[in-house]
């Protein structure tokens, strides 16, 4: 048997103290932190308890009890119960606490963080009054409770006078043999201090308050949500409500200008790199992300900019130039014009869309740099560089592939790894290869200037203390950036030997140029400049405008570190990052989109697959690589399409419009508005709360299954309502059918506003087929959200048809073969550095047999679920009979339909909703 | 949810009388109320406790060893699947190794841990496109044996798990 623990680690003491208490004869073995001691676990888990059978035990509660176990009895209840307590209560408020204590300095809010938990503690001890918690001898849950709590009672000047209970247990088991060496053993005599470097490598803690709302969103816990009657009062009251009078313009006003009184965002995206043709993933990563944020700020009535361009210097395209014959400019100009079309299919709505390679950009990337210079923020070095003899020039990083000296990753890039994703110094690289020639690359050395990066480092911490405090960055942003600064700051070098870039005004450096991570982010400005010449009062105007900077995670340290540490060194009062919104990685289907290997769909082939831009931008949004990595599924993409568009939002909104002119001559008709619909109201408004709250934060994947509830509630509304059947009825029941239609309707009329960031033609052919007015756009999203009822009774509405179409399974596998779906991706010898726009040929899977399962038919499932088709079809009646409380019925109604759905997929027919056949007739 | 997970597995256990609960705090832990004795408080405690009482100790797993593996995947479940500290991605990712040459979770029988990691799982796996089923297949695997149990599903809906893969070059 073998123990596995590590100095600092506060878990382990509890452990070692067990060991200690009970004497088990156990070897013990320190390793560090990141130690990797259980097999199936990928992350690091110390303590580890390594069983004689080969089995790990790698939680610390559950070490501890064997540990007692295997010398005396099974523990007890009590004990259980204290084991559980502190697993679930006591530890997530310690983490907060020592999170505090260790890394922030916060010591003083301990007691506060720790006050509830103890409470619990001391009343139990006070009403047990025995010596030890679940009795008179110590027990394991003695052990546990005194180890996680020994670290913050003994060491942090918190004093236990108000729980005196607590305080004589805790000295009491201070003194049983072994607990105090088991602490010396952890604690090392340091104290909290001695945990620095464990809690640094813990994720930081969520403060209860906070919902976890990055995680899946409310579907969940909806079913558990009651709404009061003041809620529904409110929402009533909201409902009935006049559209804002005063619209703000329609049409933006160019060029826009930071106002005095108003929100001013600046929002950027990631300059897209010229010499290639953008996939999905850098798609949704930056551009699409950043414009759904700058239509929802509009929405918001904000003041929004938003510019963005194509990053064009540097060695790729020059080589790509030589590969087409070309000249570089004559690439950009090619390839800016690709970007520009593919941006404008997919609706992004840039104010401004530029490019790198402009006067301006020289201009002020000179400027930067004189001041950088200046204020002795610049060193000179000699650098080691990689020079190809064959192709007779230095190699830019990206164009040297070798093995990662980390972690031995056979195609490292010269910059950075894409197994491990650390940054790599070109010459580290072992075994270099030319990528053009596949030559092996010899070290040159050359003079070469660097950013001074440590002497910045003090001014950027307080600057990023500040924004990161106020601003909404992504949690990885935060993550990278505080993995970079833990690592220290070392200069970096900002010149290259190449001529594609802007030059170095510095005499002594004549024939060089800057380095494109210096030189690209000033493109933001550069552009901003190209759009207006008062750019400064965007730029350099930290205090009116705040600025948002969208990108994927691999771009992070650019935007949060070293542009900074630029921007801080020049001392002009730059604008700098408010909120740095990161995503995660789109994947591909089964393997990585990646530029440099043309693998993945490309943002040129999109708009070839007949599937309309809306629906693309509902999808990559729909799997934003929100807090995690996604993917890319072509089958995903049609369910997706099928089930949420088609049969969710897009028979919602019709079935509404339907109902308007089929039954009521096109008119809205009267609504008198009764209990439940006052509670779909309330309900409907509480969705469009969260939807802005998850907006305002930037949460777009979360904030998209808000709209996408509301449909849903809205459709077992019309659902458990009949207005089909109740419109053949009497008079109350027609007016019934009048109010459920109405009410109807104007739900549909909020969505169409909730949805135009996401989908703006859809949301604009929406409000077309309503005839609604523009002035709902600016009504319904004002501060916590208004729902009002925008189409009142006599309201003509359009003519209303279909919102989307059926994505079918073989029109998905026929695109998913011919936009190379299933590229093998083990084929490194031949693989292109230009993105094919042609569709790899790839053998086909054997269709027939695929389609069957996609489908999703399956006799024996089938069969089962017939089986509770029937049964639930039972209850229901039942209940029915029973006349039961309704919102008891509407639940199961719905469980009933939904396994109807399951029961259709299981026998391979598309799930048709059943409301369909009813209304039709 | 702990309660009617609770009140499943009191039907799985076949105990004859239900049992009263209630909650306690904002993150409604369970409390088991009992007459002749002090209140339990926790699911995994409660669970045990009822587990004892339907005098079915192999749930608990055999011998000492055997015990730990299961009270470990219990606090697993109440820890990490329940804190929502870790996300799902990498619950998943653990399981799916860690499952990889095993039937259970713990030992060579159904257990407590089994039936109650199925309970806090659920939800995800609902959640799950075909895809990623796939991709996370050992637990795919576990969790259809777990849920055709007789009697372990209760008042959970199925969740189909296809048994045919659909992507075949995804590389595990």
């Amino acid at each position: 048997m073998e123990l596995f623990v590590s100095e600092g680690n506060p878990h382990c003491l509890k452990v070692l103290a067990a060991l200690e208490v009970t004497g088990v004869q156990c070897g013990v073995q320190f390793v560090n932190h990141e130690g990797k001691v259980v097999p199936f676990l990928p992350r690091p888990a110390v303590p580890t308890l390594f069983l004689p059978s080969g089995q790990h035990l790698f939680s610390s509660n559950t070490i501890c009890r064997y540990l007692f176990e295997l010398n005396g009895p099974e523990s007890s209840d009590q004990c259980n119960q204290w084991l559980e307590w502190e697993a679930t209560i006591l530890q997530p408020a310690l983490l907060r606490a020592l999170h505090l204590a260790v890394l922030q300095g916060k010591g003083s809010e301990v007691p506060k963080v720790l006050q509830g938990p103890l409470n619990v503690l001391d009343q139990s001890l006070v009403k047990g009054s025995m010596a030890y918690l679940t009795g008179e001898a110590v027990s394991v849950a003695d052990v546990v409770l005194w180890g996680a709590l020994h670290p913050v009672l003994s060491v942090s000047s918190l004093e236990l006078s108000d729980h005196k209970s607590a305080k004589a247990w805790f000295d009491r088991v201070a003194a049983v043999r072994g607990c105090q060496s088991a602490a010396q053993k952890v604690l090392q005599g340091k104290g909290l201090e001695a945990m620095k470097s464990y809690m640094q490598k813990q994720p930081a803690p969520q403060s209860r308050d906070t919902q976890p709302c990055n995680s899946s969103p409310a579907e969940n816990d909806e079913g558990e949500r009651t709404v009061s009657e003041e809620e529904m009062e409110a929402a009533a009251l909201t409902w009935s409500k006049d559209l804002n009078a005063c619209s703000y313009p329609a049409e933006k006003q160019h060029p826009v200008m930071p106002q005095e009184g108003n929100r001013n965002v600046l929002i950027t995206s990631a300059l897209p790199y010229v010499n290639n043709v953008p996939h999905l993933g850098n798609i949704i990563g930056c551009v699409l992300s950043a414009d759904v944020f700058s239509r929802y700020g509009q929405l918001r009535g904000w003041n929004v900019l938003f510019v963005c361009g194509t990053d064009e210097y540097g060695t790729a395209t020059e080589n790509k130039a030589r590969e087409e014959g070309l000249t570089p400019q004559q690439i950009c100009d090619k390839y800016h014009a690709v970007h520009s079309s593919i941006y404008k299919w997919f609706q992004i709505d840039f104010d401004f869309f530029g490019r790198t390679t402009t006067e301006k950009q020289t201009e002020i990337a000179q400027d930067i740099f004189w001041r950088l210079h200046k204020n002795g923020f610049l060193v000179e070095d000699t650098v080691e560089q990689l020079r190809c003899e064959n192709c007779q020039r230095f190699l830019a990083d990206r164009f040297v592939e070798g093995m990662c000296p980390h972690c031995s990753y056979p195609e490292a890039r010269g910059d950075q790894c894409d197994k491990c994703g650390r940054l790599i110094n070109a010459v580290e690289l072992r075994e270099p290869q030319c990528k053009v020639c596949r030559q092996t690359p010899e070290i040159r050395s050359s003079k070469h200037l660097f950013l001074d990066l440590p002497k910045l480092e003090t001014q950027l911490e307080n600057w990023l203390e500040r924004s990161t405090s106020s601003g909404d960055w992504t949690a990885n942003a935060k993550q990278i950036t505080r993995s970079w600064l833990r690592d220290g700051l070392k200069p970096r070098c900002i010149t290259r030997d190449l001529q594609w870039g802007t030059p170095v005004p510095h005499p002594d450096f004549k024939e060089k140029v800057f380095y494109v991570w210096f030189d690209a982010p000033i493109g933001y400005l550069s552009i901003t400049a190209n759009y207006t010449n008062e750019w400064e009062k965007w730029w350099k105007n930290p205090h009116q405008v705040e600025l948002y900077n969208f990108m994927a995670k691999d771009n992070v340290p650019f935007h949060s570190v070293v542009f900074p540490c630029s921007l801080l060194g020049a001392q002009d009062n730059y604008t700098l990052v408010s909120h740095l919104i990161a995503t995660e990685y789109l994947n591909y289907e089964d393997t990585k989109f990646s530029k440099s290997r043309g693998v993945g769909v490309f943002g040129d082939m999109a708009k070839d697959t007949g599937i309309p831009s809306d629906v693309w931008r509902f999808y990559l949004l729909y799997v934003r690589p929100e807090g995690q990595d996604s993917a890319f599924s072509w089958a995903d993409m049609a369910l997706k399409n099928n089930s949420e568009l088609l049969n969710n939002l897009g028979n919602f909104i019709n079935r509404g419009g339907m109902f308007v002119t089929k039954f009521f001559g096109g008119c809205v008709p009267a609504m008198e508005l009764q209990q439940e619909d006052k509670k779909l109201l309330a309900v409907v408004g509480w969705e469009l709360q969260q939807y802005i709250q998850l907006m305002d934060k930037v949460k777009i994947r979360d904030a998209l299954k808000h709209i996408l509830n509301i449909s849903r509630h809205g459709n077992q509304y019309i659902q458990v309502n009949e207005p089909w059947k109740k419109i053949k009825g009497g008079e109350s029941e027609r007016q019934r059918a009048g109010t459920v239609t109405g009410v109807s309707v104007n739900i549909a009329c909020l969505l169409s506003v909730m949805l135009l960031p996401y989908m703006p033609a859809v949301s604009q052919t929406i409000r077309d087929q309503l005839n609604a007015p523009q002035t709902c756009i600016n009504t319904m999203l004002q501060g916590p959200g208004t729902f009002v009822c925008a189409l009142r009774a006599g309201h003509r509405i359009g003519t209303v048809s279909p919102l989307f179409q059926k994505l079918e399974a073989d029109q998905i596998e026929a695109l998913k073969k011919r936009f190379g779906g299933q590229q093998p991706e083990d084929e490194p010898s031949n693989k292109k550095i230009t993105a094919s726009t042609q569709p790899a040929a790839v053998p086909a899977p054997p269709v027939v047999a695929e389609m069957k399962v996609v489908d999703g038919s399956d006799p024996e499932k089938a069969k089962q679920l017939a089986e509770a088709v029937a049964e639930q079809g039972d209850k229901v009646r039942a209940l029915k009979s029973q006349k039961a409380e309704k919102a008891i019925i509407t639940a199961e109604v719905s469980k009933l339909l939904d396994l109807k759905k399951q029961l259709a997929l299981a026998e391979g027919k598309s799930p048709e909703p059943a409301p369909q056949k009813g209304k039709k007739k | 949810m702990a309660l009617r997970e609770l009140a499943s597995l009191e039907k799985y256990l076949g105990l004859k009388k239900p049992n009263k609960y209630s909650t306690q705090g904002d993150k409604k832990v369970p409390v088991l109320q009992n007459n002749n004795a002090p209140p339990l408080v926790g699911l995994v405690t409660i669970a045990c406790h009822l587990v004892k009482e339907a005098k079915r100790p192999e749930l608990l797993g055999d011998g000492a060893e055997g015990r730990a593996v299961v009270q470990q995947w219990l606090e697993y479940r109440v820890t990490k699947l329940d804190s929502h500290i870790e996300d799902t991605k990498s619950i998943l990712k653990d399981l799916n190794l860690y499952m990889q040459d095993k039937v259970y979770l713990a030992g060579n029988q159904l257990t407590l841990a089994d039936v109650l990691m199925y309970y806090g799982i659920h939800s995800i796996i609902l959640d799950l496109a075909v895809q990623e089923k796939e991709q996370y297949v050992n637990v795919a695997r576990w969790f259809d044996h777990i849920q055709h149990h007789p009697g372990v599903r209760h008042h959970l809906p199925p969740v189909v798990v296809l048994r045919n893969r659909l992507y075949t070059s995804r590389h595990h």
